[in-house]
C-alpha cells in the first residue's frame, strides 16, 4: 500500500517535471553532449565539418540550447541555427547520421528510451533550419 | 554439414558486407518492410515510405521472404525493391500461393512503382505522402476463370498513402500511422483474378496501420486492409496484430498473426506470418 502510494505521488510528480529534469538535469545533459562530441570526433563523416570549430564553445551552447528548450530554464545564447549551419551545406544523409550519434550519446549517458525521444522531439524541428544550406 | 558450414560463412559475409555499404541515411526503424505485393510499407498495406534507408541523396535495394501460413492457404513471396533518391520505389515480387487442402497452386507477378509527393514520414509537421501502383500479372488464370472473375489474366491497383512517425507521442515511445486508399479489381490480391460477376468495375478500399516502437529494435502494432467481394464468395478484410525485430538497418524479421477471414468459401483462414527483410545496400 505504502509502495503503491509512493508510486502513485511520484507519478504525479513526473507530469509536472520539466523534460530536463526528467533527463537528468545539467550533470546528464552535459554529459550528453560531451559524449556526443566524442562521437562527432570518432566519425568521418561528421568530423570535417566542424574542422577548425571552437568545441569547447559548441559545448556550452548546444548544452544550454537543450536546457532551454527542455524547460530548464537557460537562455540559448548561441547563434541562430541557420545562421550556425548556413554554408556547410549539410545534406539530409548527413543529418540523420548526426542524430543517430546523438542517439548513440545519449545511449552511453544511460538516458532512458522514452526520454530520448522526448528530446529528439524537441530537437527535430531545427531540421529545416539547416539542411542543404 | 560442410556446405550448410559454407552457406553460414557465406550469409554471415553477406551480412557483414551489407553493414559497409547499405545507406543508412533514416532512422532506424523508420523505413518498415515490404508487404505481401513487394511495395515498401507493413505487412499487408504499402505505406508512404520507401522500401530503403536512402536519403535524398542516396540509392538502395532490398529484398524480402515472406510466408503467411493459414489454415487451408499458404502464400509464399519473394520480393525485391530499389529505392531511389528516398523519392522513387521500383519493387518485383513474386507469389506462389499454395491450396494445401485442395492442393495445387497459384502464381502471380506484381511489379510496382511509388513516387514520393510530400514530406518525411519523421520530421515533417504533416505526414508523408505517395502514390503507387502495383500490376499484377497471374502466371496461369485457369482457377481465377473457373471462380468467374471477370479477367484472369491481369490487373492494376492505384493507392494514395499518408504515414507519420510521431517522436516520443505515447508515454515518450514513437508512435507510427498509415492511411491508404486503394483502387482496385483485386481478388484476394488478384491470385482469383480481377472483377466477377458482382463487382466488375474498380472500387475504393482503405487500409491502415498502427504501431509502436518499443525500442529502436522491437516494433509492435496492428494492421487492416479492407477487400472487395467481386467473386460473390464472402471475400473478407484482412488483419494482423505483428511484432518487428530491427537488429540492424539492414535487417529486420517480423513475425505476425494474420486473420484473413474467408478466401474461395474456406472460412476463418487464419494463421502466422514470417516475413525476413535484409537491404543489400
Ligand atoms: C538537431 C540538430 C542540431 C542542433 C540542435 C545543433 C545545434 C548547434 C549549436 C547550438 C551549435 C553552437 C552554436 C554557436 O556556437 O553559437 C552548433 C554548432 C555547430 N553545428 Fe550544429 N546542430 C545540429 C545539427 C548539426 C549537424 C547535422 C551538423 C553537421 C553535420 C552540425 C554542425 C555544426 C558545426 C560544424 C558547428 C560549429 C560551428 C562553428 O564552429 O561556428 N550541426 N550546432
Amino acid at each position: 500500500m505504502f509502495m503503491a502510494t509512493t508510486l502513485f505521488i511520484s507519478g504525479c510528480a513526473t507530469q509536472q517535471q520539466s523534460l530536463y529534469e526528467e533527463l537528468g538535469g545539467a550533470e546528464k545533459v552535459n554529459q550528453i553532449v560531451e559524449n556526443f562530441v566524442i562521437q562527432i570526433e570518432t566519425d568521418p563523416t561528421i568530423l570535417p565539418y566542424f574542422e577548425g570549430s571552437d568545441i569547447d564553445r559548441f559545448v556550452e551552447k548546444l548544452s544550454e540550447q537543450i536546457c532551454a528548450l527542455t524547460g530548464g530554464g537557460c537562455v540559448y545564447s548561441g547563434d541562430t541555427m541557420e545562421h550556425v549551419h548556413a554554408g556547410m551545406n549539410i545534406t539530409e544523409a548527413d543529418f540523420n547520421r548526426t542524430v543517430d550519434l546523438l542517439i548513440r550519446a545519449m545511449d552511453a549517458a544511460d538516458i532512458p528510451h522514452r526520454s530520448q525521444n522526448k528530446l529528439l522531439k524537441v530537437l527535430a524541428p531545427t531540421r529545416k533550419e539547416m539542411l542543404y544550406r | 554439414m560442410r556446405q550448410i558450414k559454407c552457406v553460414i560463412s557465406l550469409v554471415t559475409f553477406l551480412l557483414l558486407s551489407f553493414d559497409l555499404f547499405a545507406a543508412e541515411g533514416k532512422l532506424i526503424g523508420t523505413a518498415g518492410l515490404m508487404q505481401v505485393e513487394g511495395s515498401g510499407g507493413g505487412g499487408i498495406v504499402p505505406w508512404a515510405t520507401l522500401a530503403g534507408y536512402d536519403s535524398q541523396d542516396q540509392t538502395s535495394f532490398s529484398v524480402a521472404t515472406t510466408q503467411v501460413d493459414v489454415d487451408d492457404y499458404r502464400l509464399n513471396v519473394l520480393a525485391g525493391a530499389f529505392s531511389l533518391y528516398d523519392r522513387v520505389e521500383l519493387s518485383i515480387a513474386h507469389q506462389r500461393f499454395d491450396l494445401k487442402s485442395l492442393g495445387g497452386e497459384i502464381k502471380q507477378n506484381v511489379v510496382g512503382a511509388k513516387f514520393k509527393l510530400y514530406g518525411d514520414v519523421v520530421f515533417s509537421q504533416l505526414p508523408q505522402i505517395s502514390l503507387g501502383i502495383q500490376h499484377k500479372k497471374l502466371e496461369d488464370g485457369t482457377i481465377a476463370s473457373a471462380l468467374g472473375a471477370g479477367s484472369s489474366s491481369s490487373g492494376t491497383d492505384f493507392y494514395i498513402a499518408a504515414t507519420k512517425v510521431h517522436l516520443g507521442a505515447i508515454a515518450g515511445f514513437n508512435a507510427v500511422w498509415n492511411l491508404t486508399a486503394r483502387a482496385t479489381k483485386a481478388n484476394e490480391l488478384g491470385l482469383l483474378g480481377f472483377g466477377g460477376p458482382v463487382q466488375q468495375d474498380y472500387e475504393l478500399m482503405l487500409e491502415a496501420s498502427f504501431g509502436i516502437l518499443l525500442s529502436r529494435h522491437l516494433a509492435v502494432g496492428a494492421e487492416y486492409r479492407q477487400k472487395p467481394d467481386n467473386l460473390g464468395l464472402g471475400e473478407d478484410d484482412w488483419m494482423d496484430f505483428f511484432i518487428s525485430y530491427i537488429p540492424s538497418k539492414n535487417f529486420n524479421f517480423t513475425l505476425a498473426y494474420a486473420n484473413l477471414g474467408s478466401i474461395a468459401g474456406a472460412p476463418d483462414q487464419s494463421g502466422l506470418y514470417l516475413s525476413v527483410n535484409g537491404q543489400l545496400w
